[in-house]
């Protein structure tokens, strides 16, 4: 997947720092305004997206690489069960044990924000994850996906 | 059947062309157009169910903002509890209509087609 | 008539009309931006109806589910023929018709105790309340002689709008509810998720001895 043209990769440049922002606000505010893990998730994946589609597949195969979205992938799913589990210190399961603080601040409603942070992380990263294999899926005789690239001379199809 | 059960006809109406477009059409990515059809219907009916007119204004959300007292919200906000449903149904709705984009992916890529009328040969 | 309710069906005309013409139309690509057109409307119809998580949701699902499919359908050029009336079309929609009829028949239908006797657009179940002299207090409904309510509602909804602030501090109270009240099952919708992406992993993965073929022989 070849990248695009200079004037989309500028905007990029200038526009991916926002969108990460905008969506890391969203999943950290997610208790007191519109939002949570699940939307601020679905913005940072998009933000990954255009991304990806501006700068090319050479590109997020070095920055990005699928290992390490998948792993994130699985560690926001263990850090929303770790949350639940925690719980048992408040004496049930899933339990809302830290402290419940005051409506309206960033710390309040207790595990509310870490269940937040761990969905944000898992949305993101699934999401993220599966649009790379989607549009990274190669046809019939070309180089495949998920391995090390074979050393072998004769692959490098343009 | 008043005015106002007009909308829940309206949800009904889009689930039953959502299902239309899953029977009766031939080309997969159709198939996948009636699923994404199917999905807001039904979120459509769910979050119709949970409204609660403000008499003539716009409707409150159940979001406390400094301005209003939690009295208020008790009293005029819109039932929370579909909007919560619905909320996990959206992003699940996503994480199928990828898987089923996969499979469509790898149909094409091994008939060389769309058309399931064209993919009759069981082979291998 | 109230506004909302006027807007409220323009959207849900929009929505209908856009689905029919998506089903309808030849080619692929038309038929993926009108079902993208009638997702916009439904995060506009989110909006209308008192939820902006939703409509955030709604609205970003819905271009990266445009993205996904616009790439699939361009990058595959698919020449569909005409499919003639066949007998499946015209069934299915007899088919359908039918059911829509039952349906609304029985949802919407007279409240002569024929049908599930839905209550009308806009008075929910959440507007009834019952005096608390009616019932005793079951466990933790008031912690003080003053924090006991004169009023317990009649639907969930409800109970969660009175309590929910007192009991999770959350100013939203929608995040209270899927986090705090109903975590469990937040739980099963993130293993659902990742079920599906594993899923779709494991669809789109090729074998290891196929690597390096130039041509897959038919098997």
């Amino acid at each position: 997947m070849r990248g695009m043209s200079l004037i989309v990769r500028n905007t990029t440049r200038l526009v991916a720092g926002f969108i990460a922002l905008f969506g890391a606000y969203i999943v950290l505010y997610g208790h007191v305004t519109p939002g949570g893990g699940f939307s601020g998730g679905v913005i940072v994946a998009g933000g990954l997206v255009l991304v990806v589609l501006a700068f090319g597949e050479r590109f997020c195969r070095e920055v990005i690489p699928h290992e390490v979205v998948r792993t994130s992938d699985a560690i926001g799913a263990l850090a929303f069960l770790g949350v639940a589990l925690l719980g048992y210190l408040g004496g049930v399961f899933f339990k809302n044990f830290l402290p419940l603080g005051q409506t309206g601040a960033l710390a309040s409603a207790g595990t509310l924000i870490l269940s937040n942070l761990a969905i944000g992380v898992k949305i993101s990263a699934g999401l993220f994850g599966v649009f790379l294999a989607l549009a990274l899926f190669r046809r019939r005789g070309e180089r495949r996906l998920m391995a090390p690239e074979p050393p072998l001379p004769d692959t490098e199809a343009p | 059947m008043t005015l106002a059960m007009l909308p829940y006809l309206l949800a009904f109406l889009l689930l039953v062309v959502g299902l239309y477009a899953i029977i009766a059409k031939r080309n997969v990515i159709k198939v996948i157009v009636g699923l994404l059809i199917m999905d807001y219907a039904v979120n459509l009916l769910l979050i119709l169910v949970g409204y609660r007119s403000n008499s003539g204004g716009a409707p409150m959300a159940p979001i406390l903002t400094p301005d209003l007292a939690p009295a208020d919200i008790a009293a005029r906000a819109v039932d929370p509890l579909p909007q919560a449903l619905i909320l996990t149904s959206i992003v699940i709705g996503l994480s199928v209509t990828a898987l089923v984009v996969a499979l469509a992916i790898r149909l094409y890529d091994r008939y060389g087609t769309f058309d399931t009328g064209r993919m009759r040969n069981l082979r291998g | 008539m109230d506004p909302v309710l006027l807007l409220l069906l323009v959207l849900l005309g929009f929505m209908i009309v856009g689905s029919l013409v998506a089903i309808e139309t030849r080619g692929l690509l038309s038929s993926v931006i009108s079902v993208g057109a009638a997702g916009f409307a439904l995060s506009v119809v989110f909006l209308l109806l008192g939820a902006p998580d939703l409509a955030i949701t709604q609205v970003v699902v819905e271009i990266l589910v445009l993205v996904v499919l616009v790439r699939v359908v361009i990058t595959r050029r698919d020449e569909t023929y005409a499919t003639s009336r066949s007998t499946l079309a015209v069934g299915s929609v007899l088919l359908v018709l039918g059911i829509l009829v039952a349906v609304v028949f029985l949802a919407l239908g007279a409240s002569g105790g024929a049908g599930l006797q839905m209550r009308p657009f806009g008075d929910p179940l959440l507007n009834e309340a019952a005096p608390a002299s009616a019932m005793a207090p079951v466990g933790e409904i008031a912690d003080a002689e003053s924090d006991r309510p004169e009023t317990i509602p009649q639907s969930i909804g409800g109970a969660y709008l009175q309590e929910g602030l007192k009991r999770t501090h959350a100013a939203n109270y929608v995040m209270g509810i899927v986090l705090d009240y109903r975590g469990y099952d937040t739980l099963g919708e993130a293993t659902v998720i990742f079920v599906a992406i594993l899923g779709a992993y494991a669809v789109l993965r090729r074998l290891g001895r196929h690597s390096h073929a130039r041509d897959e022989p038919d098997r």
